[in-house]
């Protein structure tokens, strides 16, 4: 059964950025993204598999095609939000965690 | 059908690309190659680039888990030291033995060294290989002075490797003449010249006859006519040996002079034997050149996999290279020998330029040329001469400097579709059009294609243009655009945002743009906005599209921290904030080091405590340096006339003037500048995108220069300026450029795409020949006026430093970064210092 963690407010993330939380011994990158109805929020692992630092959450987020996407800060490889696989490399692909906000407040699921 | 063996001898880049063919030709034999080197084949032609900082890796055309993903065996290291034909085997020195049913023999050659006394000292070296590399290298660390004995292609690249060493370089050639073979008479006098201006000293005519001893140096050459020369070490480069020593061993048939002769299947005497690349002799010659090497491979590939009609017939052995950055070009009859030929020839002895052409008797195809200092016409006249295409009425007009008037190039559309356009890869021009028709539609996409203009990139300014022309008569627009979400180049969005006064990325985005943006889009644009306004880079709606360099004011690291690097203006810095500098770094514990640009440089701060760091910084007076911004980074002095006895100009004052100007300056990549107080130039500003060096009458002004990957020289611009002048040009050029270069694009770059180029340039910036320039310097003006510290608006704001937490709900730290000791200052641990590490906490905790 999950369990839905309190994170922080909305306005702790500024839109179309990311930032790290702690979510038991996890890192979690949570991204903003603002839409015309309402924004949407999404979580991914913060470790990037191909520099092997805590970074994701430092990527620039943005669109390719259809898909919505995180740029790691090191090395520039894609991520999708919502799937967490690499753009560039069918075989990797980060974690992913569900995600909701409540009132002004960003939840995440364990 | 059982698997027939083949054994492939010498894995060097004919080698290489016989297995590369026969592995795409699918026909299920088992593949050996066995490579006398250590390492697998690599791109010996640009061997030179790795005295130009490229790594010995870069040149690698393969690896080990290239050749296992082809089901290819390969053994390095171990040459072969016989074939025995009767028993269809090899025997490696290694005592391993092969069998084969069809062997080739890649063996190339080696550098001959004339057998003169002393050419055994270990000071005397070949460059042929990646460990001659390492050796030329070794020797040239404690050496002053080198000699390339012999003035061919490969000696004078060799020269330019030792000149790039440091060394006072000589050429030593037996021959009247430099490149003999290549240039005529004219050609290679002009050649001589130019390499003379350059530093090298040039010696013809000299006959090497004892290498003994040296007084002042380690070696002394003595020659015929009794003269000698005294050196550190000597490079032999005096010609190529097929290595045939296998061939003539098992009795295939050599030619006179070496070289294992081969039909036009090349195979040797032996059916099953071929031979290919600069071991094989062809019609009486040997190719020493990789592309003919490259045909031969394939024609022996098709020949075993049982596909006829390939066949080889001999190679076009023209040249284009940069030699010593003297740009020199030889098509077909250089000399002119040819019974009738005519020549035109154009020497121009101001700007060093020599071209000659030599055509049929009847002026009408073709038949070889010499360029020497220009080689503009290079790829129009292979074209003429590969392709027999007819000769304009006056041919001199293709070799005359175009004073006025249109160019007489032949453009690409007049080529035919049989003309070769990358002959590295044998790609003509029809099999370009070829996959385009079939829907290719980018350069990238022909490229990865057909592979042309991925062997030693000659062919590259003709396949674009090819390639552009072809797309555009299919009415393709060629998309210059920056990326999905806008249509428009770098250039076209700097005059948008100008022009409709445009602040956001939202806004543009809106108007202009399509989907959300991206990693490319997003930071062009906001350096974009911030060349134009200059405004706080991390206010709310620019902060999310900066790169995370700029997102935090500091440079990310791989592991995830980041570094801190104070301005220090023109490198003068007191003792005072040198000692608060200190302070910081150790209360911190951040590793420091003096940097290449004149400031310091501290590692190893984590996300959350740069506010802090910085906090104290701003405290002891220090400002950001923008080691993170593709923006105005250091302008580096020497001490000049202040303290220096050979000093005409205050070079420190001159600095500190220019980066206290220019600096927070952001601009399509990062900006250098220098000023030395003497022609001396210690502050190395001729490397520089904005050079100045004083002058007894004022300061002399140089741009474009940069180092990095691919370094260049900065052009004189202006010379004997005052103050007021040269500040008024900076202005103009560093505008200029903000406004038309390309992303990422350095000014070198910018200058040398640029049509007209550096004179273009002086129109703009000093006759202001298109009008713009008080619009340029109130624009500059605009954004000094702009200017501010962002990390001082950052620590003062709270909302701001609350973004540098790591974790959004915690305040613990990210347990990833993990240090060790090294000359004792932290340094990232290794993967094996941390599996060590956490092997020793598991062991504690159980
Ligand atoms: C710290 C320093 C090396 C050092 O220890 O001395 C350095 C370090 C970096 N250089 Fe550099 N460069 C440093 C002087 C230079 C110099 C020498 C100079 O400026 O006199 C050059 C050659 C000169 C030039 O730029 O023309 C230089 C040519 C480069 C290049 C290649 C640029 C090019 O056009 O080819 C890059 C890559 C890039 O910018 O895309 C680069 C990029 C980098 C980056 C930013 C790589 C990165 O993205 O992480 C390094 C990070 C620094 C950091 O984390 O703080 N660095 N780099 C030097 C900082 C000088 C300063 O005080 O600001
Ligand atoms: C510095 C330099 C610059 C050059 N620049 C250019 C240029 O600009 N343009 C151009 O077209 N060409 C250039 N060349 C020439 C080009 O590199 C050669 O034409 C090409 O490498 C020939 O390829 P190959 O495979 O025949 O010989 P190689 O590349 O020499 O390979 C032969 C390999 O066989 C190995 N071998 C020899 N004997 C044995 C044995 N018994 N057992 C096992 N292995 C053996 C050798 O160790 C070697 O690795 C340059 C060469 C040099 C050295
Ligand atoms: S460039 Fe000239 S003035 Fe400057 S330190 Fe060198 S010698 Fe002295
Ligand atoms: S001619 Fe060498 S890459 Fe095309």
């Amino acid at each position: 059964m999950s369990q839905w963690n309190d994170i922080c407010s909305v306005a702790d993330i500024l839109p179309n950025s990311g930032r790290c939380a702690l979510l038991g011994g996890d890192q979690v990158a949570i991204f903003r993204v603002a839409g015309g109805d309402g924004d949407t929020f999404y979580a991914l692992a913060n470790h990037d598999p191909f520099s092997g630092a805590n970074v994701i959450s430092r990527g620039i987020v943005g669109s390719l095609g259809e898909r919505l996407v995180v740029a790691s800060p090191v090395y520039k490889q894609h991520f999708c939000l919502d799937s967490g696989e690499c753009v560039e490399d069918g075989e990797v692909k980060l974690r992913t965690w569900p995600v909701r906000v409540e009132g002004d407040r960003v939840l995440l699921a364990s | 059908m059982s698997k027939r063996e083949i054994v492939v001898v010498g894995n060097g880049m004919v080698g290489h690309h016989f297995v590369n063919t026969l592995v795409e030709a699918a026909t299920g034999d088992r593949i050996t190659i066995l490579g006398g080197e250590p390492r697998p084949a690599y791109d010996r032609v640009h061997l030179s680039d790795v005295f130009a900082g490229r790594s010995p890796e870069d040149l690698a055309l393969a690896t080990r888990d290239t050749y296992k993903e082809w089901g290819v065996e390969a053994v390095f290291g171990d040459p072969v030291a016989a074939i025995e034909r009767d028993k269809k085997e090899v025997v490696t020195e290694g005592g391993r033995r092969f069998a084969y049913d069809k062997l080739v023999l890649a063996t190339g050659s080696y550098p001959f060294v004339p057998p003169v006394p002393g050419h055994e000292h270990e000071r005397c070296l070949t460059y042929r290989t990646i460990d001659d590399l390492g050796e030329i290298r070794a020797k040239a660390k404690d050496s002053k002075i080198g000699v390339v004995v012999g003035g061919g292609l490969l000696g004078l690249e060799c020269a330019n490797a030792l000149q790039n060493l440091g060394l006072q370089t000589h050429v030593v050639e037996f021959a009247p003449g430099l490149m003999g073979v290549q240039l005529d008479d004219g050609g290679s006098a002009m050649l001589r010249r130019k390499i003379e201006e350059l530093g090298v000293n040039v010696h013809t005519g000299k006959n090497t006859q004892r290498i003994v001893d040296g007084d002042d140096c380690a070696l002394r050459m003595e020659f015929a006519d009794e003269s000698v020369l005294e050196t550190d070490m000597i490079v032999f480069s005096a010609g190529i040996r097929p290595w045939d020593q296998l061939a003539r061993d098992c009795e295939l048939a050599v030619g006179e002079r070496g070289g294992i002769v081969v039909d036009t299947k090349c195979k040797t005497s032996d059916s099953d034997i071929y031979a290919v690349g600069e071991c094989a002799l062809f019609g009486g010659r040997i190719f020493g050149l990789v592309a003919p090497g490259y045909r031969m491979a394939e024609t022996a590939a098709a020949s075993v996999a049982g596909t006829d009609g390939v066949l080889f017939q001999g190679a076009d052995m023209s040249t284009k290279l940069k030699l010593l950055g003297v740009d020199v070009g030889s098509i077909g009859d250089a000399h002119g020998r040819t019974p009738g030929a005519m020549s035109f020839v154009f020497s121009d002895q101001r700007e060093n330029i020599y071209k000659r052409l030599v055509t049929s008797g009847d002026g009408k195809s073709l038949l070889g040329a010499v360029l020497v200092g220009d080689c503009g016409e290079y790829d129009t006249l292979l074209q003429y001469h590969l392709n027999d295409i007819e000769l304009p009425a006056d041919p001199q007009a293709l070799i005359l400097p175009n004073v006025g008037g249109a160019p007489v190039g032949l453009g690409v559309a007049a080529l035919p579709a049989t003309a070769t356009i990358c002959s590295c890869h044998n790609v003509s021009k029809g099999d370009i059009v070829g996959v385009i028709d079939a829907g290719c539609c980018s350069l990238g996409e022909v490229k990865a294609e057909t592979k042309a203009s991925t062997g030693c990139g000659g062919c590259a300014a003709m396949l674009k243009n090819l390639v552009d022309d072809e797309l555009a008569a299919r009415g393709v627009a060629v998309d210059k655009s920056i990326c999905e979400h806008f249509a428009f180049t770098r250039q076209d969005l700097y005059n948008i945002v100008r022009v409709e006064n445009i602040r956001s990325f939202d806004a543009l985005l809106d108007k202009h743009g399509k989907g959300m943006g991206c990693d490319i889009c997003k930071p062009a644009v906001a350096s974009i906005l911030a060349s134009c306004w200059n405004d706080y880079v991390l206010e709310q709606p620019h902060a999310p599209l900066q790169d995370t360099n700029d997102r935090f004011l500091a440079n990310l690291q791989k592991d995830g921290t980041y570094s801190v690097v104070p301005r220090v203006p023109g490198g003068e810095i007191t003792p005072d904030k040198l000692i608060a500098l200190g302070y910081v770094a150790k209360k911190y514990d951040l590793y420091t080091k003096i940097t290449g640009g004149q400031r310091v440089d501290l590692f190893g701060a984590r996300m959350e405590q740069l506010p802090d760091i910085w906090g104290e910084l701003i405290q002891a007076g220090f400002e950001t340096g923008h080691a993170y911004g593709k923006a105005l980074r250091t302008v580096k002095s020497c001490v000049g006339s202040t303290w220096c006895r050979y000093g005409v100009q205050d070079s420190v004052g001159m600095a500190i003037l220019l980066e206290e100007r220019y600096k927070g300056l952001r601009s399509p990549h990062k900006l250098k500048m220098a000023v030395s107080g003497c022609t001396r130039e210690c502050a190395e500003a001729q490397g520089k995108d904005v050079g100045v060096i004083a002058t007894e009458k004022g300061w002399n002004l140089y741009v474009c220069g940069n180092g990095g990957m691919k370094p260049r020289h900065a052009d004189l611009f202006a010379t004997d300026l005052d103050d007021e002048t040269l500040i008024r040009y900076i202005d103009r050029f560093f505008m200029f450029y903000c406004r038309t270069a390309d992303r990422l694009q350095r000014t070198s770059v910018w200058m040398e795409n640029m049509e007209g180029g550096l004179e273009y340039l002086q129109q703009v910036i000093i006759e202001d020949s298109l009008g713009l320039g008080a619009e340029l310097e109130a624009q500059m003006a605009a954004v000094i006026g702009a200017y501010q510290c962002e990390w001082k608006t950052t620590v003062e704001d709270p909302e701001k430093v609350a973004q540098f937490k790591f974790f959004v709900n915690a305040d613990a730290t990210d347990e990833n970064v993990v240090f060790v000791r090294e000359r004792k200052q932290v340094r990232p641990a290794t993967e094996e210092e941390r599996a060590a590490m956490s092997a020793d906490i598991l062991a504690t905790a159980s």
